[in-house]
């Protein structure tokens, strides 16, 4: 039980710091109003609610994005990562605690911009929320690793969109497929692939990327 | 590789509905192949990285990716224009090969913005190792998206029958993917030999300064 007792440390770090900071939390709940309202002006009258499903997901990748990239600045900033690396702890421990205080305030932001979006544009059915919710465990499994690795790098704010985007495009995909298409359910089957793979491949990677 | 030009040009019987644009197939699916194969062949070396430690199979990841790369790009480039012959334009979203290289594409020059944003060490070694093994996941979870995604992109779903190869046909076929790949193969000892030779030389200037 150890394993678990570690990960949720962890999370509860990265929980209270953002408690005591707010630094992450409300730029992302600002950025994704604000590209919902961007999106507005940006559809055309009369383009309907499909494209509207597409910009969803622009958002929610972006602003998924706009939170991994201050993921790891603390631990950075304050030579916490030395710390954890040498702590007592499995390494991919701290991959996870990343991964769910990423994913908590995702969920945070999306408890906004959802249903600001069904206020604004159009209804979400059960299987375009549990897509929302697959994808985003995916996206945070991916982000938190990849955040690290751009950490390590110079200019890692502009590495890790580029790192995560194409790793992306599969989430997206299923994501919308969920909105849209009438048999949302193999997408939601291959999200949860997805998830499953990308997850299990960055848990046994972490180690080699966190590492000196 | 002669052979294959000859036998691709000259010997194989046109395409009856294609005529001569289907003859770019000897090279288009071969560096097709051949790309993938090196992407395959940058994980593994990778996944001996992080496996054994030893930093030689860096620069061996790297040039397999790099040559991979490489083809990558002549796959578009061939695609393209056998899209623009065969079906009047240059690019279209229905051919999920072509989509797929694309992905590929953009994640592997990410592979390379990594790369160059790190500095030169172990950590840089075990993160792009990390990144090409993300890569070979990614290629059967795109390609599987990129099938899925045709259900609500594209409503009528681009049919066409492959190709049935005859001997000849099939014949050259086999030799241009021979050619490719040993032509990949030389390109990635002379890039590894010549990215070798750079790092000795530079060894060498340290040593001597």
């Amino acid at each position: 039980m150890t394993y678990v007792s570690d990960v949720v440390a962890l999370t509860r770090k990265d929980l209270r710091v953002e408690l005591r900071a707010r630094d992450t939390l409300p730029a992302m709940l600002l950025f994704v109003l604000s590209t919902l309202v961007v999106f507005h002006f940006a559809l055309p009258a009369g383009t309907g609610a499909t494209a509207a499903y597409g910009l969803l997901w622009v958002a929610i990748v972006f602003t998924a994005l706009l939170g991994l990239s201050r993921a790891w600045v603390p631990e950075a900033e304050h030579g916490v990562l030395d710390g954890l690396v040498l702590a007592p702890c499995d390494r991919s421990a701290i991959w996870l605690g990343k991964t769910l205080a990423t994913l908590a305030f995702l969920l945070a932001a999306q408890v906004v911009a959802l249903p600001a979006f069904v206020l604004f544009f159009a209804p979400l059915d059960a299987t375009a929320l549990a897509g929302v919710l697959l994808a985003d465990v995916g996206i945070c499994a991916i982000g938190s690793l990849l955040a690290a690795m751009a950490a390590a790098g110079r200019a890692r704010e502009l590495l890790l969109p580029l790192l995560v985007l194409p790793l992306a495009i599969p989430l997206v995909v299923g994501g919308v497929g969920s909105a849209v298409s009438d048999d949302g359910g193999r997408f939601l089957l291959f999200l949860l692939l997805y998830d499953g793979v990308f997850a299990v491949l960055s848990w046994a990677s972490f180690e080699y990327v966190i590492t000196e | 590789m002669g052979l294959a030009v000859v036998l691709a040009l000259l010997v194989a019987p046109e395409d009856a509905d294609q005529g001569i644009s289907q003859r770019i197939f000897y090279l288009h699916v071969p560096v097709a192949l051949t790309a993938y194969f090196c992407f395959g062949l940058g994980a593994w070396k990778a996944l001996r990285l992080l496996s054994t430690g030893e930093q030689r199979y860096d620069l061996e990841s790297y040039v397999a990716i790099h040559q991979g790369t490489i083809f990558g790009s002549l796959t578009l480039i061939t695609g393209s224009i056998w899209a623009k012959a065969s079906w009047g334009v240059w690019w279209t979203w229905s051919s999920n090969q072509l989509v797929l290289f694309l992905v590929l594409f953009l994640f592997y020059c990410a592979y390379f913005m990594l790369r160059f944003s790190i500095e030169d060490g172990p950590r840089r070694a075990r993160s792009s190792a990390v990144y090409a093994l993300f890569g070979v996941a990614l290629i059967p979870v795109s390609f599987l998206a990129i099938r899925l995604a045709e259900d609500f992109i594209h409503p009528t779903v681009f049919t066409r029958e492959g190709p049935q190869m005859t001997g000849t046909m099939f014949l050259a076929f086999c030799v241009a993917w021979v050619a490719v790949t040993l032509l990949a193969y030389v390109l990635y000892r002379v890039e590894l030999a010549g990215k070798r030779l750079d790092i000795a030389l530079r060894e060498l200037r340290e040593a001597t300064s």
